[in-house]
């Protein structure tokens, strides 16, 4: 990956359920704390409302995609929007793969939700180191 | 149609990138769950730009409160575009103006300060949500007559 460009985490708004906010709680561990250096995230209203800068970021920069449910709103607005989608993440699947786990709450996760969203952001870092190294995903 | 099946529609800009969208999303729940649980509902944002009929219907039916983070003002934009004008708009930003000390950090662990100030702007959206249902029963009533 060119030295200049980032990794650009898109979170669905998921302001419904729990599950949107897992995505969201994971996007920032990642950006924040996991991958400061090459990620960033923006706001998805953003995009779906054809913000200029916003477009040409996800243009111009790989992009992964974190959507709290089947509706796949950050997913589908990156692909309209002809955005480098280089993978999509789906909160269920990791809840899946979690299944003693029941997240609740929406304004603030109960311990289990932030444990999924803990695991979710090591999935997503994951795929961040393997879009560094240049593995096709 | 009975006066208690009105309700407002709260719709959230997303406000990943920024603190201020994260108070209108903790806002925005804190009406929803605590203020105004039974007069309120909410939309999600990129479903109803990205074609949810569903979401869209109900925009255009009900009285909608838009809540943004910021001057660009996804919500409100997003609201008029494919429903209508929304009844009312709280811009996060501009709340944030009158309180001169209260500097925004946290995207995501909000400090006590900032729970205090997403609970001062719940309490304008529920004054909104307030007005809204007062505005709605008004036409109601003079419908009647």
């Amino acid at each position: 990956m060119p030295k200049d460009e980032y990794i650009v985490i898109i979170p669905c708004s998921g302001i419904g359920k729990s599950l949107g906010t897992i995505g969201r709680k994971a996007t920032y561990k990642v950006v924040d704390e996991l991958c400061p250096k090459n990620t960033r995230t923006t706001c998805l209203a953003l995009l779906t409302m054809g913000d200029q800068e916003t477009l040409k970021m996800i243009r111009e920069n790989p992009c992964i995609t974190i959507d709290g449910c089947p509706s796949k709103c950050a997913q589908k607005n990156v692909e309209a929007s002809n955005g480098r989608l280089i993978k999509s993440f789906l909160v269920t699947d990791t809840l899946r793969n979690h299944r003693n786990l029941k997240p609740d709450g929406i304004i603030e996760l109960n311990p289990e939700g932030c444990e999924l969203a803990n695991a979710l952001a090591k999935e997503v870092a994951k795929a961040v180191d393997e879009i560094k190294e240049g593995k096709s995903l | 149609m009975t006066l208690a099946k009105w309700k407002v529609g709260i719709v959230s800009c997303s406000g990943e990138e920024i603190p201020e969208g994260t108070i209108s999303r903790v806002a925005t729940r804190l009406v929803l769950e605590k203020l105004r649980p039974d007069e309120t509902v909410t939309i999600c944002l990129p479903l109803f730009l990205a074609g949810g009929e569903g979401e869209r219907t109900f925009a255009k039916l009900f009285p909608t409160i838009t809540v943004d983070g910021c001057e660009k003002r996804c919500a409100e934009i997003g609201t008029e575009k494919y429903s209508g004008k929304p009844f009312a708009t709280v811009v996060v930003s501009d709340v944030l103006k009158k309180c001169h000390n209260l500097v925004l950090k946290s995207r995501d662990k909000l400090s006590a300060e900032e729970w205090k100030f997403a609970e001062k702007v719940a309490a304008e959206i529920a004054k909104k949500v307030d007005e809204a249902l007062s505005r709605q029963n008004e036409q109601l009533r003079s419908e009647k007559q």
